[in-house]
């Protein structure tokens, strides 16, 4: 695929902070005068229907739950993410393939598997990792929406029968994997225990260089 | 009872084909998954059903099984077709979770209780048609390394110009997917079936060494190609002793 666009991308555990910045982040392109796309994990239409069916009737093997969101995740790809970084967007995108490597491997799939499944993805030009202590995290989540679904709680890997500590487990396992692929992908780590307006600035100031590469009108032959 | 008497009633440890799904790992199975394979109008059905009466008369279980049929995403793979224009790797994840599905609640589980599982099409058409429309080969054969080698696969191979008078008398159209017209290849549906049903006879072909498949020739009458599977079946159950 020849990409014009830039691809950035955020990861970070529920209650990280991460869409937050990320939304700040597409005002300021936005502002800016770049033509901005954003997306959103477990967003597509076609998808969402049949993957909240299958939640909701608690379906889902970890084999089905993975590639149910790795047909999310191209409909999306397919559909706006690859066109759109073609037609020289700034493409945003809230949680990519390090969120299924992360949960799909906690929840027992193979890994080189999953990572074989999301291999047509590009890599991001930039992913930021959002590092949150999961006391932090569980704690803004559990104050904000206090009922948990069953799958985002990981009740289906019977950790513990109470959602509130199934889901602590879970998420502080979750950690542990961006921990491993941090290194390895390069991610951009940011303390999500910082000021919203610190950690924007770091953000904005990483992008930077990417906008400055977007001026020259012509693309550079190759 | 002990571990021997165990494998005289044929149990054993499911075999998969690339990293498997790892709490099915240590599965054991009693019963015969049976595939057969073939294009649509290839008279695949009409064999599925002949040769579960005569299985039945015999006195085995039998579980039928086939793509679009999970709970899961059996329908919902219809209607996303209808409504939306699905991109290639989208097409092929959602038959793959369809298919997934369909494997670990009905196929597996009927194994271990010692049903004949007799596959209507199994994961080779998934993986010919994504071949077909230019996908990724590893990729492709990755997708699947979660399904289970079957005791026989067999393929009705047909020739795409016996294939297309079978669809005509069947349902006198040509279907949008099954003609390959997703995939632009002629203006014209007749052709376009022709080059499509083509490629994936060859990618068939191609698959045949890798996975074992066993051809069976589909250009002949209806009766022939159930008397050769027939037999075909009865030997092998015979062979492994399935009571």
């Amino acid at each position: 695929m020849e990409k014009r666009g830039k691809l950035i991308i955020v990861e970070g555990i529920d209650g990280s902070g991460k869409s937050t910045q990320l939304h700040l982040l597409e005002k300021w392109l936005a502002y800016k005068g770049v033509n901005v796309f954003k997306s959103e994990w477990n967003s597509s239409e076609m998808v969402k229907e049949i993957t909240s069916k299958g939640k909701k009737k608690g379906l889902l093997t970890p084999t089905t739950f993975s590639l149910l969101h790795a047909t999310d995740f191209a409909d999306r790809y397919e559909r706006n993410i690859s066109p759109l970084l073609r037609a020289g967007y700034f493409v945003l995108a809230d949680r990519f393939v390090y969120t299924a490597f992360a949960r799909d491997i906690v929840r027992g799939c193979n890994p080189a598997w999953v990572k074989k499944v999301y291999d047509f993805a590009v890599k991001p030009d930039v992913a930021f990792y959002f590092k949150v202590p999961v006391d932090i995290a569980v704690d803004r989540i559990l104050i904000g929406r206090p009922k948990l679904k069953y799958y985002e709680a990981g009740m289906d890997m019977n950790l513990s029968n109470d959602p509130y500590e199934s889901y602590r487990i879970f998420q502080g396992r979750i950690i542990e994997q961006y921990d491993s692929l941090a290194e390895s992908e390069g991610f951009t780590i940011i303390d999500g225990t910082l000021n919203i307006e610190e950690q924007q600035n770091i953000v904005r100031k990483k992008i930077m260089p990417l906008l400055e590469d977007m001026k020259p009108a012509r693309s550079r032959t190759r | 009872m002990t571990r021997d008497k165990y494998k005289d009633l044929g149990t054993r440890t499911v075999e998969f084909y690339g990293h498997g799904i790892k709490n099915l790992q240590d599965t054991e199975i009693k019963g015969r998954l049976i595939v057969i394979e073939g294009p649509d109008a290839s008279g695949r059905s009409t064999q599925i059903q002949s040769i579960t009466t005569r299985l039945e008369a015999d006195g085995h279980a039998v579980l039928n099984t086939g793509l679009k049929r999970s709970e899961l995403v059996g329908k919902g793979i219809l209607e996303a077709k209808e409504n939306f224009s699905l991109g290639k790797k989208t097409l092929a994840l959602y038959y793959a979770a369809d298919f997934a599905d369909q494997f670990e609640y009905k196929i597996i589980p009927a194994l271990q209780a010692g049903y004949i599982v007799l596959a209507d099409r199994y994961i080779y058409t998934l993986i010919a048609r994504n071949l077909a429309r230019g996908l990724d080969r590893t990729w492709c054969h990755n997708l699947y390394g979660f399904a289970i080698k079957p005791d026989i696969v067999f393929y009705l191979d047909v020739e795409p110009s016996v294939l297309i008078h079978r669809v005509f008398q069947k349902n006198s159209t040509l279907d949008y997917y099954e003609s390959g017209a997703d995939m632009g290849l002629s203006n014209d549906m007749y052709e376009s079936f022709l080059i499509y049903q083509k490629r994936i006879s060859q990618e068939f072909h191609a698959m045949q060494k890798r996975y074992g498949l066993v051809p069976i020739n589909g250009n002949r009458s209806v009766l022939e190609i159930q008397n050769d599977l027939q037999k075909r079946i009865d030997v092998f159950l015979r062979r492994v002793g399935h009571k």
